[in-house]
């Protein structure tokens, strides 16, 4: 990891600062948006080693590279290109197939596809992210999402196709279902915190695969499962508890309107509210809190049992917006990956929801470039949690790009304490 | 500083209260045996149970009336409770918990195995096989916690350790170098982890979930890469031989279970004795743990704390990628996709369920190993118990642990904490 | 920068105190001698020759030891443990085989020589504060030290315990050692050093002899005459606010902490609270606050009982508090200014209600404020971390006086504060006294209990020996604090 970008600071130049060395200094200044840029950058490059050494062809080619150095160079620059572009088309769309809208050969829907893809994959890690963010700026690492998005599509999928409620009713109550349990199911650990001190981080991380057990063993019960199937996957959810989307290759669905309404509301909550003053001082420091009179104890439940229905949501969002049944993997990694949105947002409500969209573009650019280029789907994840580990880490990618310091760094300040 | 007191004199302790922590202990014990006596007392048919000596139904047995065991132990446990919270040999008081739970156990079986047998052998080399893993990264994570680094990228370890042991394995067609390779890979995964949390002052936590979906990533990426497609020249790696040793392995079920077995069995019960004694009795381990409890007093008589913490991180990398080479070179024989399935987590578990010291770590993977071999042996028997709940045992006796409703777990002070001198 | 060019030098056999008020840059300085942080200039020199300490490593071999301010003894090692690390003697082996027995044995031998009695096997954190300081001279003595530096060793020891602490220093003296002696107290300066260095705001400002006067070192020390006195009338004491009887309440370790306590504050009078830290004050304050249970005894205010109430409907029933500990439990760093004086006001108008905050009102509050305590800051919107001290206890005395009030209770409200805002605070507590509020002032600064107090208190092993009046003679008053009553003349309900 030790690529060395070919960047000088900018010469002593102090008498005539001219517009753009004030510009380039400060794009070089250890700022939030420049760390999270070379971060990006840094994740793509290791992204494009990894390609190249697990090609056997272009390996082979590197064999005499001192004899034929063009010929692996080439290779290799045609396969991470080839890659990286299928990616970025799977993300933000073909250009081919925007030509190919307006000249009339083809379809509105075609071009807006990966969109389309990219927002059907955000909408429930701005959930989870959220979920994630809140409760790190009440100093608890919820790394429990996971747990609680799993109980979140447990309850909206029951709900979904158990009761036969009217349309919209059953939708609202569906996705009500689902933040209510995954509200309870963040309320464990919140409440074994405050009456206990019960590590959050211990008791979040059993209790989800608890819920991962919970779900495999709950969609193989009769009353559930679906009665046309041996398989472990329940009954489809209502249509009147879908979540209304487009159809056809349009798969994004209301759940990522509704992701920008919650991203909104926890915004307010966060910063205009009683309970967010009361968590950002539990969070920043608990003793002083107890002392101006704030309860610690019955913030920390409370918290942990919002951060659990916003997981619960995702969860909601995943099983009435894209799954339609429950199966053992119907939360995907959806929690997880929450955990590395809310890092990558930096715990801040519209900053999450930015990652969230990233992420979402990353996997819905994989699936292309899995299906084009063939390089699967896992690079993603590990380009997901490269950008993070940078971004967790700025004094390393300042030390690698050998960016001035801006502002003295204090430690763990951008993530709550674990 | 609210906790100093000046006198000696003035520590009077308040009168202890009526409900400590032995007789809530009991109570629980006593509510267990009453559940056991009862219910599976009456659900319980009346045949035998037999837990055989050998593989199969044959041969010498131990054998109760299935109905009888249940209520007996369920008794015993019921007793045991009683002994408790009547505040019976205070001394005494874990042996009474774990006998009461024992046969607590012992009352479920005799429900469970009624009218069938359970080979004993194969449970105790089974648990013994599951647990394997379980102990040895519970170990790394007593080498890192113990020095004040918190690792929860024990999976990650796990991952990277089976992946390129099977890989290097499979390409020097030697189960030995698959072995050192996978040490190496969990060595890469603990550099980065203790690079990022010691250096650049990372939280510890962050960095170790952030840790396992990389090493999730990578292992998964390079898998559908290179193994998928040429299984033959990247995922064929030799198996770990099972050496018998002439004499000890003719000891019942002992016997087979211990001696006759591959080389990691040996290497994970030496090392827990080998952590354990340098722990307490070494320089190394007074030092390890005086860096975990209190970094700066141990820099003020010049002890160097980073280069500590390095220095077991990294060796927990080593110990937790040999238990990564459990899943290929020992179980399976392949790497697959996601393969450790969250054995990394029930061994963060296992550490701290027993209270991060290594026997403690080594009861608690058996007990956690156990549970998984039974859940397998009752869903082989078709038994009403799902074994979905008998999965989730570590995850809720953990829960339970760190609740402090049994005893409190007390980790290292400075767990956690990065060191900054200031 | 913490410290400017100091220059010292200390001689064989001799007690150099180093004189400074709280923050001056004492302890840095010394934290750089012992290797633990690296100066940016200047250098070392150990017997005539020049070193460089990269680590405490590099201290303990030039036969220099430290004991600091706060312990550091790791608290669930035995003595003998605590007192061999680092150095431990050992019997081979790869990875070090402890020989424990040798440990041993060398602590019982080091604490015979010096007349410094602890037990080998006792856990540290079992000890109470002065043996655990023996154990921590120990822990430098058996390092066959040349030179000891005792940072601020009488903060936590009684009048008593200091007077043989100063009896070990003479013989450690006697026997060649060298030591630097870091204090604020002047009395102890004057009973022990040989020679003495004033620092002031990381600068050295003067040296002295012991002969020099208690008043001419305070005026070197905080670099002016300083008069210790407070202006203020004579209180008249109204009807009683704060009612303790019988109060018990335990520490964090169960330990009975405030054994039976009977007070009362009357409204218009400042009753101070003396004592040496750690005999109960922090734990009856945290009691009467809510903070902490009340084992027994009861606590009114005007006539109701506290008991069943929680800090938050303590604070709104007219009590201020201001916490002894600012940084921990009186501001949130990295909250605003603004934010900070109204943190136990949040939901309450004008700032807001049980759902949303009113920003616009909080912003004035905090202009308002800010100008009204002199609170010298960049913007009301800067963090609190960000300003000194002596400005953040400012936003801490500000929040909690500019509400009526019955009640005040001020915690060492004026520790580690600079001389200006000294003043300023016991200004406001006394004008907060005048307008008929019932003040409880606990100071660890006997002169500051003495200047602000019309009653004292005087706790000791969770009781309060006595309640005098603050013309009472310092020695009476030193023994108090010991714990000898005597011929002490009370006063009050007593």
């Amino acid at each position: 990891m030790t690529t060395e970008a070919p960047v000088k600071k900018d010469a002593e130049q102090k008498d005539e600062e001219s517009f753009l060395s004030v510009f380039t200094r400060n794009l070089w200044s250890s700022n939030t948006v420049t760390v999270t840029f070379l971060s990006i950058v840094l994740a793509f490059v290791i992204g494009a080693v990894l390609i190249v050494v697990s090609d056997s062809e272009v390996l082979a080619k590197f064999a005499y590279f001192t004899a034929r150095p063009a010929d692996a160079l080439t290779a290799s620059w045609t396969l991470i290109s080839t890659a990286y572009s299928d990616l970025l088309k799977g993300a933000f769309g073909d250009p081919e197939a925007f030509n190919a809208w307006f000249s009339g050969t083809g379809t509105w829907q075609d071009a807006l596809a990966p969109i389309s893809e990219t927002l059907t994959y955000a909408a429930p890690l701005v959930f989870t992210g959220l979920s994630v963010a809140l409760a790190f700026r009440g100093g608890l690492f919820n790394i429990g999402a996971q747990g609680q998005a799993v109980i979140g599509t447990i309850t909206a999928g029951v709900a979904g196709f158990a009761f036969g409620l009217p349309i919209v009713l059953n939708l609202v109550v569906a996705i009500l279902a689902g933040a209510i349990g995954g509200a309870l199911w963040g309320f464990i650990p919140g409440i074994l915190k405050a009456r206990t001190g019960a590590h959050e981080v211990i008791t979040t991380i059993m209790l989800n695969y608890t819920a991962a057990l919970f779900l495999s063993w709950l969609v193989l019960q009769k009353g559930v499962q679906d009665p046309n199937r041996t398989d472990a996957i329940s009954k489809a959810v209502a249509e009147s508890a879908k979540l209304p989307s487009f159809g056809g290759v349009l798969r994004v669905h209301l759940g990522i309107l509704l992701a920008v309404a919650v991203t909104a509301g926890v915004a307010w909550l966060l910063n205009r509210s009683s309970f967010g003053f009361e968590l950002r001082a539990v969070g920043a420091n608990q003793h002083a809190a107890k002392t101006a009179g704030i309860s610690v104890a019955k913030t920390y439940a409370v918290l942990m049992a919002v951060a659990g229905a916003l997981a619960g949501l995702g969860g909601a969002t995943q099983v009435l917006g894209t799954a339609y049944a429950l199966t053992p993997a119907v939360a995907g990694n959806i929690g997880f990956d929450g955990l590395l949105v809310a890092l990558l947002g930096r715990n801040k409500p519209w900053g999450t929801l930015w990652a969230a969209l990233l992420f979402g573009a990353l996997r819905a650019g994989g699936n292309r470039m899995q299906s084009y280029s063939g390089i699967s789907l896992e690079l993603v994840t590990v380009l997901q949690a490269l950008i993070v580990i940078f971004i967790a880490a700025p004094a390393l990618v300042k030390a690698i790009f050998r960016l001035r310091a801006t502002r003295l760094v204090r430690p763990g300040a951008s993530l709550a304490k674990g | 500083m609210s906790t100093a007191t000046v006198q000696e004199t003035a520590e009077v302790t308040a009168p202890e209260p009526f409900w400590t922590r032995q007789r809530r202990l009991g109570v629980g014990l006593v509510v267990i045996g009453i559940l056991a006596a009862a219910l599976f007392g009456s659900l319980a048919p009346g045949e035998a149970a037999r837990f055989t000596l050998s593989e199969d139904a044959e041969g010498a047995a131990l054998s109760i009336n299935g109905q009888l065991g249940a209520v007996l132990f369920g008794i015993v446990t019921i007793a045991t409770g009683g002994l408790l919270f009547a505040s019976f040999a205070k001394k005494y008081q874990n042996l009474l918990l774990s006998l009461g739970i024992l046969a607590f156990v012992l009352s479920f079986l005799c429900w469970q195995v009624a009218g069938k047998f359970l080979p004993l052998v194969d449970t105790t080399s089974g648990t013994l096989q599951l647990a394997l893993p379980l102990i040895l990264g519970a170990l790394a994570g007593v080498l890192g916690e113990r020095s004040g680094v918190v690792n929860v990228a024990i999976e990650g370890q796990f991952l990277m350790g089976a992946f390129a042991g099977a890989l290097v394995g499979t390409m020097a067609t030697s189960v030995w170098a698959g072995l050192i390779s996978a040490a190496v890979g969990g060595v890469i995964i603990a550099a980065i982890l203790a690079v990022l949390s010691i250096r650049y002052l990372v939280d510890q936590t962050v960095v170790g979930i952030v840790l396992n979906l990389f090493a999730l990533g990578v292992t998964g990426f390079l898998y559908e890469r290179l193994m998928q497609s040429d299984a033959s020249t990247y995922n064929e790696p030799p198996r770990l031989p099972e050496w018998r040793i002439p004499g000890l392995a003719d000891i019942p079920v002992i016997g087979p279970v211990l001696f006759d077995t591959n080389l990691l069995v040996w290497v994970a019960l030496g090392l827990v004795v080998l952590i354990h004694f340098g722990l307490t009795r070494t320089r190394w381990g007074l030092r390890t743990r005086a860096v975990g409890e209190h970094p700066t007093a141990a820099d003020t008589v010049g002890i160097r704390v980073r280069g500590l913490r390095y220095l077991n991180v990294l060796m927990g990398g080593v110990v937790a990628g040999l238990g990564g080479a459990y899943f290929t070179l020992v179980a399976t024989g392949s790497f697959t996709k996601n393969m450790t399935a969250g054995a990394g987590f029930i061994a963060l578990a296992a550490l701290i369920f027993g209270r991060f010291t290594p026997f403690g770590a080594l009861g608690a993977a058996l007990f956690f190993g156990f549970a998984q071999k039974l859940a397998t042996y009752l869903s082989a028997v078709g038994s009403p118990v799902p074994s979905q709940f008998l999965n989730m045992l570590p995850y809720l006796a953990t829960i339970i642990a760190v609740a402090g409703l049994v005893g409190r777990v007390r980790a290292p002070a400075a767990d956690g904490v990065p060191y900054i001198k200031s | 920068m913490a410290n400017d060019h100091i220059d010292i030098t200390v001689e064989p056999g001799e007690v150099h105190a180093l004189l400074g008020e709280n923050g001056a840059g004492k302890s840095t300085l010394m934290n750089q001698l012992y290797g633990l942080l690296q100066p940016d200039e200047g250098q070392i020199v150990v017997n005539d020759e020049p070193v460089v300490f990269r680590s405490p490593r590099d201290a303990i071999a030039a036969g220099i030891g430290m004991v600091h301010q706060h312990f550091m003894l790791v608290p669930v090692f035995t003595v003998a443990e605590n007192i061999a690390l680092g150095h431990e003697e050992i019997r081979g082996g790869p990875l070090g085989w402890l020989d424990r027995r040798r440990s041993r044995r060398d602590v019982i031998e080091t604490s015979e020589r010096y007349g410094l009695p602890v037990d080998p096997d006792a856990l540290v954190e079992d000890l109470p504060v002065g043996a655990q300081q023996r154990v921590e001279i120990v822990k430098a003595l058996t390092r066959d030290v040349d030179l000891l530096i005792l940072d601020e060793p009488t903060a936590v020891l009684t009048p008593q315990e200091t007077d043989e602490l100063l009896a070990v220093m003479r013989s450690l003296t006697a026997m060649g050692k060298s030591i630097v002696f870091i204090t604020h107290k002047l009395k102890e300066v004057k009973a022990i050093a040989d020679r003495i260095t004033v620092v002031r705001r990381g600068k050295i400002v003067g040296t002295a002899s012991p002969d020099t006067s208690e008043d001419e070192l305070a005026a070197l020390m905080v670099g002016r005459a300083v008069s210790l006195e407070v202006a203020k009338t004579p209180a008249e004491p109204g009807r009683s606010v704060l009612k303790l009887s019988g109060l018990v309440v335990d520490d964090d370790r169960g330990i009975r902490a405030v054994d039976g306590v009977d007070l009362e504050v009357r409204a218009g009078e400042v009753l101070g609270i003396a004592g040496v830290q750690g005999n109960g004050q922090t734990e009856l304050v945290e009691a009467v606050m809510g903070l902490r249970e009340v084992r027994a005894g009861s606590v009114e205010l005007d006539n109701e009982s506290l008991a069943n109430l929680n800090t938050k409907q303590i604070l709104r029933a007219g009590v201020g508090y201001v916490p002894e500990d600012r940084s921990h439990d009186g501001v949130v760093k990295e909250f605003s200014v603004a934010e900070n004086l109204i943190l136990d006001m949040y939901d309450r108008a004008p700032y807001g209600n049980a759902f949303a905050m009113n920003h616009g009102s909080i912003g004035s509050n905090a202009r308002e404020r800010v100008e009204q305590f002199d609170i010298r800051c960049q913007s009301p919107d800067t963090a609190v971390g960000t300003l000194s001290g002596g400005n953040q206890q400012k936003v801490v005395v500000a929040r909690e006086m500019s509400r009526p009030l019955r009640l005040l209770i001020a915690s060492q409200p004026t520790r580690g504060v600079d001389v200006g805002s000294i003043e300023f605070i016991h200004g406001r507590i006394v004008h907060e006294r005048d307008q008929g509020t019932a003040v409880m002032v606990v100071s660890s600064e006997l002169d500051e209990v003495v200047g602000l107090a019309d009653r004292i208190a005087v706790m000791y092993r969770g009781r309060v020996l006595a309640i005098v009046s603050p013309d009472t003679p310092r020695e009476e008053l030193g023994l108090l604090m010991a714990g000898i009553t005597g011929n002490a003349p009370e006063e009050g309900t007593k």
